[in-house]
């Protein structure tokens, strides 16, 4: 856990302080988002927990310990620090680059062959790779070699600035899918800069909201910003789409589906058009138990005795129940009777419409 | 052997060189000597010079002010004033080539320290670095391939300003020079003006590409730009 209690930080020759008395709690385990306009003070913020910049005023303590109790030096070892700029050393193997902290703490040559190899596969880093020089890598992959090297000696607590600021948006969402994926596993406490929202809102376990001079706007987890942001600040910074954006964080499992115009395999005729009339629907789904058999039209209907007597037509598009509503909302507009059916492996569950969509986005 | 006897009748003395190898050698070797000193000497006390500064910055300025003025100084003038001193030693010719060197090399320690990028050092720092395990391991490497490019300079120019040490008793292949200049209408002394002038020159190309050999062992990074 680190806490920050009524930090503050003024950089000499400045007349406003940078960071002005800010506290926040930062939970063990969890990935904390500090998120604000240019110059609100999140690097500083960020680099005041590692001393890089040391407060003017406030303690800080990580896991209990005020940092000022500690050497900087070994403090520091003990926090993975990564950077926009990623700063691997140009002169070093990407072996030894990862290396680095381990190497700083004494470990013997064995154990860091061992744990650089580990470290390689974690972040999908082909060990090809490791006696090349930063010069020779991509950007994706020096950002992996980046994070390798700030999760070399284990460390509890990761600090990272603008991580994947300087990829391009495809390699981006990958990093950042690959985080995630790292932290199930990892279990860090992770204090992340960015002044993307979205990034915010995808990575967050909780987000900060800073404003000018460090001043905390919001503390909570996204979904809970989206859906009440506290003040006018908050709500412009999330801009006019946070509606939408709150749907990402919404899990299909979250809402009561309706189970939607079905007819069971056996239905006449008649039954089928009373259910479509019903939804004030032209079609409708063939249900079989709990499996999903194909969907009709009213033409398909001309000339046939029964539901059984028809060739039902496939689903292009299902949902899984895990998917989130913002995936839902892709599939509904993009088909042309404005539903998705939603599936649980193989058993059928309901549907979603625009309307259960929009519903969400009022709440 | 045709241009062995053309050289000869245009008034180069071969035998000269033939007789003479023993000293031709001897002279060599201390030309290396007085160089190796003056850069040795020359390194550290810039390293230190350099460190100094790098840490106190308002004292570079300082620094390289007076190197400079040592630098400009005519070394003719610089061992007049010196020999009623120290003397005709090889402490006085050294005095004068070391102080031709510092301006070069701390210009180039400072330079190549203060030119290794600030995230690479904001790194080593964010990591848990000390300050003394930081420039070692992570500036001075950093820095390398501009300081050995002072070292090549001021390398160069140290073997070139040897040959004045001759005035003082000393003066490596400048030695033949200088007995050059005093049997300047014979045969012999344009021999030894050319064997001089010549070894000095071939001794500072040589040692030029050494280095820069030098330089490229120890900057392996450097080398393979694969780019992916
Ligand atoms: N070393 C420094 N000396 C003086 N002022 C500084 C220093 N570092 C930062 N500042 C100032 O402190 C304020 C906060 O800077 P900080 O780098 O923390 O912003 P940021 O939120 O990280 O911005 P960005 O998103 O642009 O990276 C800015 O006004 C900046 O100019
Ligand atoms: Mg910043």
């Amino acid at each position: 856990m680190i806490v920050l209690d009524a930090v503050t930080k003024r950089f000499p020759g400045t007349p406003d302080p940078a960071v002005d008395s800010l506290s926040l709690t930062i939970h063990e385990g969890e990935i904390v988002v500090l998120v604000g306009p240019s110059g609100c003070g999140k690097t500083t913020t960020l680099k005041m927990i590692n001393r890089l910049v040391e407060p003017s005023d406030g303690t800080i303590t990580v896991a209990g310990r005020n940092i000022l109790d500690v050497p900087s030096h070994e403090l520091r070892r003990g926090i993975g620090y990564v950077i926009q700029q990623i700063g691997l050393f140009p002169h070093r193997t990407i072996a030894a680059n990862i290396a680095t902290v381990p190497t700083l703490l004494g470990w013997s040559a064995q154990v860091i062959d061992d744990r650089v190899e580990e470290l390689a596969e974690l972040v999908d880093l082909d060990p090809s790779m490791l006696r090349r020089y930063p010069s020779e890598l991509s950007g994706g992959q020096r950002q992996r070699v980046g994070v390798a090297r700030a999760l070399a000696a284990d460390p509890p607590v990761l600090l990272m600035d603008e991580p994947f600021g300087a990829v391009d948006p495809i390699v981006r969402a990958r990093l950042q899918e690959e985080l995630l994926v790292l932290q199930a596993t990892l279990h860090k406490t992770i204090v992340l800069v960015t002044h993307d929202i979205d990034e915010a809102i995808l990575l967050g376990d909780r987000v900060a909201i800073l404003n000018i001079g460090g001043h905390l706007e919001q503390y909570d987890e996204p979904a809970e910003i989206l859906r009440d942001p506290s003040n006018r600040f908050v709500a412009d910074f999330l801009g006019s789409d946070r509606g939408i954006k709150r749907l990402s964080l919404i899990s299909i499992s979250d809402i009561d589906l309706d189970r939607g115009p079905v007819v069971g395999p056996e239905a006449s005729t008649e039954e089928a058009v009373t259910v479509m009339n019903g939804y004030s629907v032209d079609w409708a789904a063939i249900v079989d138990g709990d499996q999903l058999i194909g969907w009709f039209s009213t033409e398909d209907l001309n000339g046939v005795g029964s539901v059984a007597d028809l060739e039902p037509r496939a689903f292009v598009t299902t949902l899984d129940i895990t998917d989130s509503l913002k995936e839902a909302l892709d599939s509904v507009v993009s088909t042309h009777t404005s539903v998705a059916a939603v599936l649980d492996g193989d058993r059928y569950l309901g549907m979603v419409t625009t309307d259960t969509i929009s519903e969400e986005i009022v709440q | 052997m045709r241009s062995f006897a053309q050289a000869s009748s245009t008034g180069f003395r071969w035998d000269w060189v033939g007789n003479n190898l023993d000293d031709i050698w001897d002279r060599t070797l201390e030309h290396m000597l007085l160089t190796l000193i003056a850069i040795g000497a020359g390194l550290v006390i810039s390293l230190a010079l350099s460190l100094v500064s790098l840490r106190w910055r308002p004292l570079y300025q300082p620094v390289t002010w007076v190197t400079g003025v040592m630098y400009t100084i005519p070394s003719l003038a610089l061992f007049a004033f010196l020999v009623p001193i120290t003397g005709l030693t090889i402490t006085t010719a050294e005095i004068g080539l070391i102080s031709y060197t510092l301006l070069i090399l701390i210009r180039n320690i400072v330079t190549g320290i203060d030119e290794v990028p600030q995230d690479v050092i904001e790194s080593a720092v964010g990591m848990g670095y000390t300050r003394r395990r930081r420039f070692i391991e992570i500036e001075l490497p950093l820095a390398l391939p501009v300081i050995v490019t002072g070292i090549r300079l001021a390398t160069v120019t140290v073997i070139g300003l040897v040959t004045v040490t001759s005035l003082i008793g000393l003066g490596g292949l400048g030695f033949f020079i200088l007995r050059g200049l005093q049997n300047f209408s014979s045969p012999i002394g344009t021999t030894q003006i050319i064997v001089g002038t010549a070894l000095s020159i071939v001794l500072a190309v040589v040692v030029d590409l050494s280095l820069a050999g030098v330089e490229r062992l120890l900057t392996p990074w450097k080398r393979r730009k694969v780019g992916v």
